[in-house]
Formats: structure tokens, C-alpha cells, sequence
């Protein structure tokens, strides 16, 4: 309510007649006969925002009755008001501080007490600059330290954490300690609330800036085995901020002589605490220990060490019988009865049952019950694994472990790990194994999570592909949704590994040295895939294509058209380079994206040359221009949204030029109508496309939305001129150039900064003539506008550095089905939908579903936000179901189903208009609308009587 | 001194028939009530004799509390309470309840109707039995009398198993069964630091820690989905509680993530009554299942379907689960001779198995069985079939000859271990967590304890008892009395001064306690005076100062006035007209003797609250030394 309040102080100013708040306020409180009244009166208040100027007034009248009061529930009421109106923006609380502290002296409720004190609390940081009345709270603050409740200790404790001094006073106040070692008194405190309130506060003057004391470092030691799981948990926390500030600092190993580094020994303590009772303390423990990077590596490796004993014997854990059975080369073999059986006797002495120290901490930490516990397990070795190579080889096993997750959770956040980690580390066959049986998951998250995985792991022997190829395979046949993901994860797989795939090609292509082998059918989604291996793989293998047979090259000539994104040019023996499109492509990537570039320039730059809308030759220009563009715009997909965008600008320019032309003005009136109507849609297409441009895009600057604004005011320009022609109602035109001097003054009004760049165009000079404009008739501004519209230039479209075209992917439904879904008529039917959205901000809010039904009839679904994932980064993927339903049909038919993109300009904020702003001119700010930014998808469905 | 006696009559130093007694603060408690799987004559049941020889159990019992459904640990119950005879209230968790008659009825079954005991307890017996259960919740405190009081933790291990935390006054006992949650963890089941004097725990798996859950459960799930993707049928022989609900839903959740479609059947009978339960206490299980429970109950089972006989012969992949788990009998038994035969097939243990039964058998390699009696004749003519073996008449003739025919183990075999005992290392975690004063093991082999023992005392420093069967384990206790202290009395002590109460420093103050009626009361004297209606006397203690001065008694008196009056600074000092000097309540007085008048007695008098007050008292009679040394 308190930014409501400032966004509506100028508003209010106009209405100062009303009667001020306090005044009201006063009144109410006057009247109030019992304190339930009075407390009754103050709940009403304190739900309305009070204007800054008027703060002070309540605040005084508020404290006058305070000390009235009796009833300690009201004067607790009013102390919290104390706090709330203090943080109303614009009012500064200097003024109501002594009387706030002053209150403090005569309270004996200690609930109000700790009210009050958390007002200070809201006052003093609302004064962070003013260091008299810090001192002043401070001062309070130690006064009232030794309250026998727990709750005004708490909030004084709170107080000194966020306003203690950084630095000592100096020298004057010597009776004023250090606010460390006071705080640091309450960590023994009777109270857990006071003590985690006292670790807390600690933690706050640590983040303000002030260096904790060493000496803080065991007392929050000793905190850790403390019985309240929050006191635990907040220790955790200042363990770890004291690793990190003495990180090489020795401290002695109690009962005995050693001494080791600081880090290494909170290391050790905050292992500890993953095996803690309370689960909270458990994540807080795993959490922290991912950030303490500096551990030395030896205790660093602890932390996944695990010893197995069965009959006080030793035991050989899973991870190291897969080791040796892969050493041994001996592999997938079934598990022979026993060959777990325990071996060398163990010395009692030696065995460890309670892990003291970071023995197994990591182990504990992915086995743990609670999920929550073992996804901040694994966050914190991906983040230890990430700084240690060594380490990240040894964790391998156990992140492979947490594959098979019961939790998906914890499944996906391992597979993202891993993924992250990949560079260190190459996978083991045995391994390979246990990831590549998550590719049979039904989650498409998790089988796509893998994909990306596979896209950048390493694998060690030809085996590891061959196995790798098997499962994508099997993976592919069994959802074939994910043909796309599969062929993009070959194709890295193939070219990481070229010298493994090499002496696979043979078989993977079955070719027979003698016998010619029958020509695998083209449009199997599996055999492409084997190709994408391979051709991939071939890049850097010149040998490889000697083992291609002859329909290998035709079916590469093919692939590489079809689908160019996954199969690289080939340097083929003996083969022409055929494809002038290869030689731009063979260069270097980024070359044929700066050419690219240089090509998008000049197209602009020979666009700009056009002088006015009228030029002669203008339109074949343009009409080539807007060509090219869209095929520079196929062919180079970092350029699309840029080539598109501008293709899309000029076609605007086009045919805002065609509708101009002046032959069409000049014929008489009765064959106006046939000429009105192509005019009409023409400009209506504009202004569509203008909202396209403004909405579809992503990465615009303010210059080129007020480019697109411009266009947009040139369609309503042609809009209005047409209305004059054919209307003949005198008011409606009136109201519609009024319409249009406001539009072109909020124009003015929202990109004045850009004012300077839209020389000699139509809103420059309409802006020129907007006195003459505004003061003469309206068939008269028609004329001017009309000829102003023709004789103004071509505006020169500027590109930003990057600019995306929001593009949305049906996955799912195919469209592909020829069985109808079949329901009752009345009744509803899900249909499931899958879609990938690129460059889409805020999906949440403006990307729909829709479904057009045969008659015509349409909804419009507004998706869940849970729908909305976010794999990458501009990019999110919406997997939703929209209920379908119909009255009954003789036959099946189908339903177009696709997405829309909802606009309204009221709610771009991008452009950083302030809500001030938006406020203000209402009128001009709501245009709402939807622009269908993907294709739509057909779906059978039958809706069957309903049977009696 | 108080203190706590243990008592195991069963379980101690032993493994099954667990049955401790514990009294408490005057209280006799029966832990668990167990069965020993091992003997069929008297030595199955704990020996109630040694509570009484005759007579009810009743007089002597305030309770009996049992931890878990297993045999060994409520076998007992019926033939304790319904033929020794015992009336008082028996505490079990609700799905305890639930489970453990069909366990009772099942295991009655057995023995009377299959072996043919008699004297053995009927089924009204055990309908009997469990109308004198009272239900727990969990984390509920039940006050069993008005001292008595008992509170449930969950104890994962099995579906409803319980840890109990037995308190009298301050006195407390903690008794937890195998602690180990459903999942993976060493992490066990969670309880307050309560720390109770003796914590008695299991010790099943005391020199075992094991490796993480998640490995044997991914080995698991790879060979069932091996198998079935080659085409082959996968027979789980199973007990029918807790691990084969277990690993149903291991087995359901993995096929609803691979999107699998092969059946999976369930065998049926009591296994069904017993999910139907399970479906019900979906709130005593893990996170996993508590979490999906918002979209379905996991026990309604979407894969899982009810077995019948005639599907063994289906073609094409299936699971089956089928009891009992030792291939000795029954439904598995039948399953297995029919698919004993085909290579692409497997069985999995997922239990130990007694040695003598066909799952021993196959465990340890064996590829060829001998089967005897009715069953081989099925058997043989199905094999001839499957076989395609002709002879049949030659077969019979086979059959009277030898009674026996061999069966070729062709399918796989595999073995995995999914047991539910805490491992060595939580139950230390247990300790950690309880923080309790003594230690004591049950339920495992003496071997074992001795090396958890000695691992307990050397980390926690605590002392660990392991009493064998009988043998008496006894602890004494240092309990806190409680007493009322009377607020006034607070008041008036915080009045005095002084800093605040600091828990860690013990600080005196004066009252008087009052003992009545069991209760202790700390109240003000005079509140105690008007209580008991009792006179206040006044206690003074004298003191007589000999000095030598010449003057007259009231001079001397005055000369001794004045002279405080300069040295005691701040006391009040008044010269009373009765010829006396107040120094506060002090008086003095002055005398002199008859014989010599030169020898003055100076007579000091106070109190008896003074004499411990901060009071000049001791320094008047000092310098009154002084004063005499002074004058001399």
C-alpha cells in the first residue's frame, strides 16, 4: 500500500479539502467508548495508505493515545502503526524518534515492548545516514538487553545486528562495548529464540560489512550440538561465514597436539551436521558445504568415503565391485550368488561407526530420506566438483547413483550436474550404462536433460558409442516425440568422437565389402539418426568417407538440404562442391555471420536511398529488398528475428506506399468504393503488423519502438483519410481527428528523446503544423495530413544489436494422427499439448492456447504458469492440456489448435515508462490483442452422442 | 537410590521372542511380546513364570507395549493374555492393530490346522486379545496412569513399528525396534533429545553397515527389466508383509517412469488384506509415497494386478509375486517348477532363506532339484509337455518307481538383499540423537553386542549393558524433584537484588518446604507458620563482651554509643531511654558485675535471621575487643 500511496500523492494533491487523516483519526479515537472500539477503529486505519505530509499528524495523535490506553492489545496496535507508517515512502521519521524511544520508558507489557522496539527497528533503518540516532537506538537497545522476556531480547539483539556500529566510537564512550562481544554474550542465552536471534544478529553485522571475531568461532562451534534445530541451523551459517573469513587460520584438534586449517576443521563440523536429526539443519549443512571451496582436497575426498563391514568383516562397496569388474574386462555379467560376500576381517579398533569429521558426509547427504536433503547434496558436489577435477572424477559414481532417484527432482537436478561437470570427466562403460537407462524415462524433461548431457560427456571406447547409438535408438523408436533432441544429441556425439565412430561405420551403415547391401528406406527417423552419427563424426575424419557407399552420398546430399542444421558440409572425394550455399558455409561460422551482417546492412542502407513514399521505382526496390531479407533470413538463423523484423518494416513501408499512390486518389467518387475497400484492409494490415513488431520482438530499443510507433500513427493518418472520404457524418470525423491529435501528442510525449532521430519524417512535419493542425477544421486536417502522409520520407530503420523473433513450436499434437479422439458430446476431453516458445518473455502472462472448432466457434486457453518450463536460456517450453468439448457430430472433423501471443501496450514496461506515466493517460495505454505467432496444428476429434 | 531394572525374557543376548520387562519408578512394563521362530514346544514363548508363578499377570503388569507386527515381537501376545491371563491395556500403533491379527490368525493357521497342535491359542482367543489393545498415535503422549506415561515415535523399519518413550516422573526409558527408514538412509527415525536414562535398542545388524539402498535397488530394477525386455517372466518369491509391499512399489514406480506395459501380478490371499491396510496408513510411510499421495494413492497400484493360478501359463514377459519367500511351498513353489525350465526366466531372492528349502537350494548354485510326492506328477507331465516328450506311460511309470524326479534349474537366479534392520551405524546415529545416560542391547547374538558395546563406550562414554535372557540389568538414577515454590516467595527473592536467575549457577534462598500429601511445597515461614498453624518463636543468641572501664553504666553505654556512631557508618544506631543501643536489631547492654565494678559486661543479643544476614553483628563483637584492648 505504501508505493500505491506515493504513485497517488500528486493525484491527491488536487483534493486537499478533504479532511486530513489524523484529524479523522482523532475523531475516531475520541469516540471510541471501549479499547475493543479503539483497537477496532486502528485495524480499519491501518488497512488504508496515509499520505506522507499527513504521517506525523497520525503519529502524534497516535502516541497521545497510547499513553491514554489501558488495554496493552491497543498500545501493541499502535506501536506496530508506529513501525508501518514510518516506512510510508516519502516521510522521513527523525521526527517521531524521541517520542518512539521515549514511549519505551513507561511500557510495562513486554509484548508491546518488543513491539515497539521492532518500530525502532523500521525507524532506525529508514535513517540509515543519521548516526545521532543510532546511537540513540543502540543505546535503547542495550538498556533493554537484560529484559526477562525473551521477545524484547530477541528484537534488541535484532536491532543491534542492523544498526550495531562498524566501527567503535571512538574512544569517548569507553563503557560502550564492543557490540560483538555483547551480542556474542546471548549465544549462552536460556532462551533458543534469543540464542538463534543472537547468532542471527551476528550474521546481519556480517553482512553489513563488520569482521567477525575469530574468537566468535568456537562459541558458534559449541552452538552447533545445541538441542533447537533453528540455533543449530543459524550456527551452520556462521561456521561457514567464519571459514570464509579465516579460512587459514590453525586451530587445534581438541584432545590431541595436531592442528589443522580453519576451513578444513568447520569443514569437518559442518559435515557433521548432514547427518543432523532435523532435516532443515541437514539441507542448511549440505547447502553450505558446496560453497567452501577452499577445503583442502584431502578432506574434500572424505566426504565420499564410505566403509562397508558385514559380520565385522570388509566389505566391498557396489561403486568398487563395478570398478573392478570393468578393470578386469569383464562386463555385464549377472551378478554371480555372493560375489558380494565380505573379505579381510576388520581390526575392531579401526572401524569408524560414527563418522566424526566429513567422513561420508556427501554419502549420507544423497541417501538421505528427505529429498530436499539430497537435491542440496548434489547441488553442493556439482559446485565442489566444478573447482576439483580429481574430486569430480570420484563423485562420478555417486551423481550416476542419483539417476535412479525416486524423486524426479533429484533426477533432473543429477542429470544437470553431470552435464555441468562434464568437462572433467570421462564416463566409464559400467556408467555409461546406468545413464543411459534413464533414456526409457517417461518424463520428457529427464529424457531431454539426458540428451543435452549425452550432447557433451565424453565416453572412452567404441563400445560406449555403439551402446550409446542402441539406447538413443531404442529411445527413439519407443517416443518418437523426441526425434529432434536425439538426432541434435548424435550429432555431438559424432563429432566428439570421430576415431571411435570410424572403425563402427561398416556396421552402422551396413556395407559389405563384396556384397552391395539394399538401400535403407530415407524416411526412417533411425536410420537418419545413424547418418547424423556418422556425417558428424566424418568432419573431421577425411577418411571416413571412403567406407560410404553410393547411396550414403545421395542420402548426404539430401540430409544436408533437408536438414541442415545437424549434418556439417562434407569435403567429399571427387565431388564438386555443388551448393554455392556450402562455400558460404564452409568459411569459418562467425565469417558467413559478419557477411551475413554486412549483406542486412546494405540492403537498409540501399533501401534508405528512397526519398518519399511517392519516389518512382521505390516499390520494386522495396518489393526485392523484403526478398532477400527473408531468405537471408532462412538461411541464417542467428539473423532471422533481425532479417525478419526488418523485412516485416518494409513491407509495412510498402504498403503504406501502394495505398498512397496517387492514381488511386485522384479517380472519381462512385469507383472509390471497390478502391476504399483494398485501401482500408491495406491500412488495417499495417497497423496489425505494426502491434506484430512491437510485440513479437524481443531486444528492441526505445528508438525502434518509436520507429514502429511511428508506422502505427502513419496507418491511423490513412485510416482517418479514408473515414473522411467516405463518411459523411460530420461529428464521428470530429471525434476521430481528435482521436488523432492525442495520439500524435502522447507520440510526442513518450519518445521526445527520440525526437531527434525522426527527421523529415510524417511526425516531424505533423508536428511542425500541429498549431495549425489543432485550430482548424477537420475536412481541412485531412488534407494537410493527407498530403503531409505522401510527401514524408522513408524512415530509416536502425538495427539494435540484438533482435529475437518470439517463435513457438507445436511438438505435440503432430497432426499427424488420422484416429480421431473420441468423446461423449457434453463431456470434456484433454488434449495434450506440447510446444517449445524461443525468445518469449513472460510467458506466464501472454502466451494462450488456442482451439478454432469447424463452426467456427473459438476459445482461447490461458495456461497454468506451472505449464512454463524453462530449459535454457530464452527459451521455455509449454507442456499443457486444454479441455476440449462440443456438441455432438455425425462425423469426425478437425480442430485447428495454436498459440497466441497476447499483447497490451498498456503493460509494456519494458520501455521503462513508469506506472505514473500509465496512469495518467488511461485512455491512450489499453490496447489489447493477441498476434498467432505459431502454426497451427490440426487434431481429429469426434464428439459422439450422448448414449440413454 | 532409585532405580531402573531390565529384564529380557526374551531377545537377550538372543535373536527373536523378544520380550523385556522394565519397571520404572515402581511401574512394571512389558516390552513386546514375541514368538521364537526356531522351537515348536514350550521354548517358542517367553517364560511369564518369572513373573508369577500363578495367578494373573495382571497384578503385576501396568502395561504391555508392542513396537512392530512381526511374530517375534507379538506372538506371544494372545497366549499371554488370553491363557496366562493378563487384563490391563496393551499399546500398539494403529496399524499395528491392524496388521498383527491376520498375522496371529496366519501363524494360528500354521500351527493347529497344518502341524496340528493343540493347546495352542484359538482365533477368539486373538479377537479377544486385541479388543484389550489401546491405539497410539504417533507423537501422542498417552498417560497410562497418573505417573505412566508413554509416547510413540516413528520408527520406519516396518509399516506402523514404533520407537516408545516410557516416562515416570523424570525417569525415562527409550525402547526402539530396528530402527531404518523405508528408504536408503543411514539417517534413521527421527526423536527428541529427550535423554532418557537407558535407551534399549536392537542390535539385529551390529556389525553390518551397509552399503547405500540405491545401488541393490538399481540392480534390482535393471534384472526385472532386462528380463522382461527379452521376453522372460520374473518370479519374486516373497513373504507377504512389509519388504513385498516394499518393493511393489519400487517395481510400480519404475514402470510408470519407463512407461513399461508387461503385467505385473500379485499372488493372493492374505498379501491383499494386508496392502488394503497399508492403503489406508498411507501417513506411516516415506516421503516418496506421502508426496504422491495428493495425486494418488501409490498402494492403488496402476500396474499391479491380483495373480490367478492360470496366468503362469500366459505368454509373453510378467512379474510375479508369489509367497512364500523360500520357495519351500505354496504359490512361488508351484510358479517356479512351471518356469524352472526356460533360460530367459529368473527368479529374484530378496530374502535369506533357511537352509534345507528350495530357495537355499538355488541360492547356492544348485541346477538340478529332486522333487518328491504329489506335486511331481503335475509337474512331470507339464514338463513332458513343454518338453514334447511323448512317453507319457514311460513317465508315470517313473513316477510310482521312483517318486522323485530331478528338475533342471534353467532360469537365472539372482539375490537381493533388501532387509529393514538398522545397521551399526544407525543406530549410533540414534545415540547421537537421544543423548541417552546408559545404553542397553537386545535382540542379536552376543558376539555382535560385544562389539557395539565396546564401540558405544568408547564414543559416547556412556556405560552399555547386553543382559542375557533373565538376567537382570540394573541402573541407577538420579531423578529431579520437582517442588511449588510459592510466588511471593520468588517475588520477595527478586526483590532483594542481585542479578537474574543464571540456569547454569545454582543460587540459595530462604523458605521453608513443606511435605504433604506427596507433594513438595517451598514456601515463606510465615506462610508456613499460618499453614501448619504452628507459634513463631524467636530465636536470640548472646554474647557477653567483658571490659574494663571505670565509668558508670549508663556513661559507658554512651561512651559505646557514641563510639559506633563513629565507626559504624551507615547503620541505623539508637540510643534507647530503657538504657539500650540499637545497632539495627541489635541490642546491647551494659552491666556490671557486683564484685568489681571496673569490670563491665557488655551483653550483645540478636537473632537468628540476622545471624546470616550481611550484618555488623560480627564486626560489633570484634570491636568490642577492640574496644577493650582500647581501654586497657
Amino acid at each position: 500500500s505504501g508505493q500505491e500511496s506515493a504513485v497517488l500523492s500528486p493525484a491527491k494533491k488536487l483534493r486537499l479539502s478533504k479532511p486530513s487523516k489524523s484529524a479523522a483519526l482523532h475523531v475516531d479515537l475520541c469516540k471510541a467508548s471501549s479499547s475493543t472500539d479503539a483497537l477496532q477503529y486502528l485495524l480499519t486505519f491501518s488497512r488504508k495508505p496515509v499520505e506522507a505530509e499527513s504521517v506525523e499528524g497520525v503519529v502524534r495523535i497516535l502516541l497521545e493515545h497510547y499513553y491514554k490506553e489501558t488495554d496493552s492489545s491497543v498500545r501493541l496496535k499502535i506501536a506496530s502503526l508506529l513501525g508501518l507508517l514510518s516506512k510510508t515512502p516519502g516521510f522521513s521519521p527523525d521526527c517521531i524518534v524521541d517520542d518512539a524511544i521515549n514511549t519505551l520508558s513507561s511500557e510495562k507489557s513486554h509484548q508491546v515492548l518488543a513491539q515497539l522496539l521492532d518500530s525502532l527497528l523500521v525507524i532506525g533503518s529508514q535513517l540509515p545516514e543519521s548516526p545521532a540516532v543510532r546511537l540513540r537506538l543502540i543505546e535503547v537497545a542495550y538498556k533493554n538487553l537484560s529484559d526477562s522476556s525473551f521477545g524484547v531480547r530477541t528484537k534488541c539483539l535484532q536491532l543491534l545486528g542492523c544498526l550495531g556500529l562498524l566501527e567503535a566510537p571512538l574512544g569517548k564512550d569507553t563503557a560502550m562495548r564492543d557490540v560483538q562481544s555483547i551480542i556474542s554474550d546471548y549465544f549462552g542465552d536460556q532462551d533458543p529464540r534469543v540464542r538463534t536471534a543472537a547468532l542471527k544478529a551476528m550474521l546481519q553485522l556480517h553482512e553489513r560489512g563488520m569482521k567477525i571475531h575469530q574468537i566468535i568461532y568456537d562459541q558458534a562451534c559449541r552452538l552447533l550440538s545445541d538441542d533447537y534445530e533453528q540455533v543449530r541451523s543459524a550456527a551452520v551459517q556462521m561456521v561457514w561465514v567464519l571459514s570464509q573469513l579465516y579460512p587459514e587460520s590453525i586451530v587445534p584438534i581438541p584432545s590431541s597436539n595436531e592442528e589443522i586449517r580453519l576451513v578444513d576443521d568447520a569443514f569437518g563440523k559442518i559435515s557433521h551436521m548432514v547427518s543432523d536429526g532435523s532435516w532443515m539443519v541437514r539441507v542448511q549443512a549440505a547447502k553450505t558445504l558446496g560453497s567452501m571451496l577452499q577445503v583442502s582436497p584431502h578432506f574434500l575426498e572424505q566426504t565420499l568415503d564410505k566403509k562397508l563391514m558385514s559380520d565385522l568383516r570388509r566389505k566391498r562397496t557396489a561403486h568398487e565391485r563395478a570398478k573392478e569388474l570393468f578393470a578386469s574386462g569383464e562386463f555385464s555379467s549377472g551378478r554371480k550368488w555372493a560375489d558380494d560376500a565380505p573379505k579381510e576381517k576388520l581390526d575392531t579398533n579401526t572401524v569408524n561407526l560414527i563418522a566424526s569429521g566429513a567422513c561420508g558426509a556427501f554419502v549420507h547427504g544423497l541417501e538421505d530420506e528427505m529429498f530436499e536433503v539430497r537435491n542440496a547434496a548434489v547441488e553442493a558436489l556439482c559446485q565442489l566438483a566444478r573447482s576439483s577435477p580429481s574430486f569430480a572424477e570420484k563423485c562420478l559414481d555417486f551423481l550416476v547413483d542419483m539417476f535412479n532417484d525416486e524423486i524426479e527432482e533429484v533426477r533432473l537436478q543429477s542429470i544437470h550436474v553431470l552435464r555441468q561437470i562434464s568437462t572433467h570427466i570421462t564416463l566409464r562403460e559400467d556408467q555409461l550404462d546406468t545413464v543411459l537407462a534413464v533414456l526409457e524415462d517417461s518424463s520428457r524433461d529427464i529424457r531431454e536433460a539426458l540428451h543435452e548431457l549425452l550432447c557433451f560427456t565424453n565416453v572412452s571406447t567404441k563400445e560406449c558409442i555403439q551402446l550409446a547409438l542402441l539406447e538413443l535408438l531404442k529411445n527413439l523408436n519407443k517416443y518418437p516425440t523426441d526425434r529432434s533432441s536425439v538426432w541434435k544429441c548424435l550429432k555431438f556425439l559424432g563429432s566428439r568422437h570421430p576415431t571411435l565412430v570410424l572403425p563402427l561405420v561398416p556396421e552402422l551403415l551396413s556395407t559389405h565389402p563384396y556384397f552391395d547391401t539394399p538401400e535403407p528406406d530415407m524416411d526412417d527417423p533411425a536410420y537418419i539418426a545413424v547418418l547424423v552419427l556418422v556425417f558428424n563424426a566424418a568432419t573431421s575424419c577425411p577418411t571416413m568417407p571412403a567406407l560410404f557407399s553410393d547411396h550414403t552420398f545421395r542420402h548426404y546430399a539430401y540430409l544436408r538440404d533437408s536438414l541442415s542444421h545437424l549434418v556439417p558440409p562434407l569435403r567429399l572425394p571427387g565431388r564438386k562442391q555443388v551448393y554455392g550455399l556450402d562455400s558460404v558455409d564452409c568459411g569459418s561460422g562467425s565469417g558467413s555471420v559478419e557477411s551475413a551482417q554486412l549483406f542486412l546492412q546494405q540492403s537498409l542502407n540501399r533501401v534508405s536511398t528512397i526519398q518519399n513514399l511517392e519516389a518512382a521505382g521505390a516499390p520494386e526496390l522495396l518489393d526485392l529488398t523484403i526478398r532477400d531479407l527473408q531468405r537471408l533470413g532462412e538461411l541464417q538463423t542467428e539473423l532471422a528475428g533481425a532479417a525478419d523484423f526488418c523485412a516485416t518494416f518494409l513491407r509495412c513501408q510498402l504498403l503504406l506506399m501502394k495505398a498512397l499512390q496517387e492514381k488511386l486518389w485522384n479517380i472519381s467518387v462512385p469507383l472509390i468504393l471497390k478502391q476504399n475497400i483494398t485501401v482500408t484492409a491495406a491500412a488495417q494490415q499495417v497497423l496489425d503488423e505494426s502491434y506484430k513488431l512491437e510485440f513479437l520482438y524481443s531486444g528492441l530499443e526505445n528508438r525502434q519502438v518509436a520507429t514502429i510507433h511511428h508506422v502505427r500513427l502513419q496507418a491511423k493518418a490513412l485510416q482517418l483519410i479514408l473515414a473522411a472520404r467516405t463518411r459523411h457524418g460530420l461529428d464521428s470525423l470530429i471525434s476521430s481527428c481528435e482521436k488523432f491529435l492525442q495520439d500524435v501528442e502522447s507520440f510526442q510525449r513518450l519518445f521526445l528523446t527520440e525526437l531527434p532521430h525522426l527527421q523529415d519524417s510524417f511526425v516531424e512535419k505533423l508536428l511542425e503544423l500541429l498549431p495549425r493542425l489543432s485550430s482548424c477544421k477537420p475536412v481541412e486536417q485531412v488534407k494537410i495530413l493527407q498530403t503531409t502522409l505522401r510527401q514524408s520520407g522513408l524512415l530509416q530503420l536502425r538495427l539494435p544489436e540484438q533482435i529475437h523473433r518470439a517463435t513457438a513450436t507445436i511438438i505435440e499434437p503432430t497432426g499427424e494422427s488420422d484416429n480421431p479422439l473420441r468423446f461423449t458430446s457434453g463431456l470434456v476431453v484433454a488434449l495434450d499439448i506440447d510446444a517449445t516458445l524461443e525468445h518469449v518473455q513472460d510467458p506466464q502472462n501472454s502466451v494462450k492456447v488456442q482451439v478454432l472448432y469447424p463452426d467456427g466457434q473459438s476459445h482461447v486457453i490461458h495456461p497454468k504458469p506451472a505449464d512454463f518450463r524453462k530449459p535454457g536460456p530464452n527459451r521455455h517450453r509449454l507442456i499443457t492440456q486444454v479441455y476440449l468439448s462440443h456438441t455432438a457430430w455425425t462425423e469426425p472433423s478437425q480442430i485447428e489448435v495454436r498459440l497466441l501471443l497476447a499483447y497490451s501496450s498498456s503493460c509494456s514496461s519494458r520501455l521503462g515508462w513508469t506506472d505514473a506515466m500509465d496512469s495518467l493517460h488511461p485512455a491512450e495505454g489499453t490496447v489489447e490483442g493477441t498476434i498467432p505467432f505459431s502454426k497451427h496444428v490440426k487434431v481429429f476429434i469426434m464428439p459422439k452422442p450422448a448414449r440413454r | 537410590m532409585p532405580e531402573i531394572n531390565v529384564t529380557p525374557l526374551g531377545a537377550g543376548q538372543d535373536v527373536g521372542r523378544s520380550c523385556i520387562l522394565v519397571s520404572i519408578g515402581g511401574k512394571n512394563i512389558m516390552l513386546d511380546c514375541g514368538m521364537h521362530m526356531g522351537y515348536n514346544d514350550d521354548r517358542r514363548f517367553p517364560d511369564f513364570s518369572y513373573i508369577t508363578q500363578n495367578g494373573r499377570l495382571t497384578d503385576f503388569l501396568d502395561c504391555v507395549i508392542i513396537s512392530h507386527f512381526h511374530l517375534d515381537h507379538c506372538g506371544a501376545l494372545p497366549y499371554m493374555s488370553e491363557m496366562v491371563g493378563y487384563d490391563g491395556p496393551i499399546y500398539m500403533t494403529h496399524p499395528t492393530k491392524a496388521i498383527c491379527p491376520i498375522l496371529l490368525e496366519d501363524f494360528r493357521k500354521i500351527t493347529v490346522d497344518k502341524k496340528g497342535e493343540t493347546n495352542f491359542f484359538t482365533s477368539q482367543m486373538i479377537k479377544d486379545c486385541m479388543k484389550k489393545v489401546v491405539p497410539l498415535n504417533l507423537h501422542q503422549t498417552v498417560q497410562v496412569d497418573d505417573e505412566l506415561e508413554i509416547k510413540a515415535y516413528y520408527a520406519g523399519h516396518v509399516l506402523g513399528a514404533a520407537m516408545v518413550h516410557i516416562k515416570v516422573g523424570s525417569e525415562s526409558v527409550v525402547y526402539t525396534v530396528s530402527v531404518n527408514k523405508y528408504a536408503k538412509s543411514h539417517i534413521s527415525a527421527w526423536i527428541d533429545k529427550c535423554r532418557p536414562d537407558i535407551l534399549i535398542s536392537e542390535s539385529t545388524y551390529a556389525t553390518t553397515i551397509r552399503d547405500s539402498k540405491r545401488c541393490r535397488e538399481r540392480d534390482f530394477l535393471k534384472k526385472v527389466h532386462e528380463t522382461i525386455e527379452r521376453g522372460g517372466k520374473v518370479l519374486i518369491p516373497v513373504f507377504a508383509l512389509g519388504r513385498a509391499q516394499e518393493l511393489c512399489i519400487l517395481l510400480e514406480t519404475f514402470w510408470e517412469r519407463m512407461n513399461l506395459k508387461a503385467p505385473i501380478y500379485f499372488s493372493t490371499g492374505l498379501t491383499e488384506k494386508a496392502n488394503h491396510y497399508y492403503k489406508l496408513f498411507i501417513t506411516w510411510t516415506n516421503q516418496k509415497i506421502r508426496k504422491t499421495f495428493v495425486q494418488r494413492n501409490m498402494f492403488e497400484f496402476k500396474h499391479i494386478k491380483a495373480f490367478d493360478r492360470s496366468y503362469a501359463d500366459n505368454p509373453g514377459p510378467m512379474v510375479v509375486f508369489a509367497t512364500p519367500g523360500m520357495l519351500h511351498a505354496g504359490q512361488s513353489l508351484q510358479i517356479f517348477k512351471k518356469w524352472a525350465g526356460n533360460e530367459k526366466n529368473m527368479v529374484i531372492m530378496p530374502g535369506y532363506c533357511v537352509q534345507g528349502t528350495i530357495g537355499h537350494k538355488i541360492l547356492n548354485g544348485q541346477r538340478k532339484l529332486e522333487m518328491e510326492g504329489r506335486a511331481t506328477v503335475r509337474l512331470l507331465i507339464s514338463f513332458a509337455l513343454t518338453k514334447r516328450l511323448i512317453h507319457v506311460g514311460k513317465l508315470l511309470a517313473c513316477v510310482f518307481c521312483f517318486h522323485t524326479l530331478q528338475l533342471d534349474v534353467k532360469l537365472q537366479v539372482e539375490y537381493m538383499s533388501f532387509s529393514a534392520h538398522a545397521d551399526a551405524k544407525g543406530i549410533m546415529q540414534l545415540i547421537r540423537m537421544a543423548e541417552p545416560r546408559n545404553m542397553l542391547l537386545v535382540h542379536g547374538e552376543a558376539v555382535k553386542m560385544e562389539f557395539l558395546k565396546g564401540k558405544i563406550e568408547q564414543e559416547f562414554s556412556i556405560d552399555c549393558y547386553m543382559p542375557a535372557n533373565g538376567e537382570t540389568a540394573t541402573v541407577t538414577t538420579n531423578p529431579s524433584v520437582p517442588v511449588d515454590i510459592s510466588l511471593n516467595l520468588l517475588k520477595r527473592e527478586m526483590a532483594l537484588g542481585g542479578p537474574l536467575p543464571d540456569p547454569k549457577k545454582p543460587r540459595t534462598m530462604h523458605g521453608t518446604l513443606i511435605m504433604k500429601e506427596n507433594s513438595l511445597k517451598l514456601v515463606s515461614s510465615e506462610q508456613a507458620l499460618k499453614e501448619l498453624g504452628l507459634n513463631e518463636h524467636q530465636l536470640r543468641f548472646t554474647c557477653r563482651v567483658q571490659l574494663q572501664d571505670p565509668h558508670s553504666d549508663p556513661d559507658t553505654l554512651h561512651r559505646i554509643y557514641t563510639h559506633l556512631k563513629s565507626v559504624l557508618k551507615g547503620y541505623t544506631i539508637q540510643h534507647l531511654p530503657d538504657g539500650t543501643v540499637m545497632v539495627e536489631s541489635i541490642v546491647i547492654k551494659v552491666s556490671s558485675s557486683a564484685e568489681d565494678t571496673n569490670a563491665k559486661v557488655l551483653l550483645l543479643s540478636w537473632s537468628y535471621q540476622v545471624k546470616h544476614r550481611h550484618c555488623p553483628c560480627s564486626r560489633l563483637s570484634k570491636l568490642g575487643q577492640k574496644h577493650n584492648r582500647l581501654k586497657t
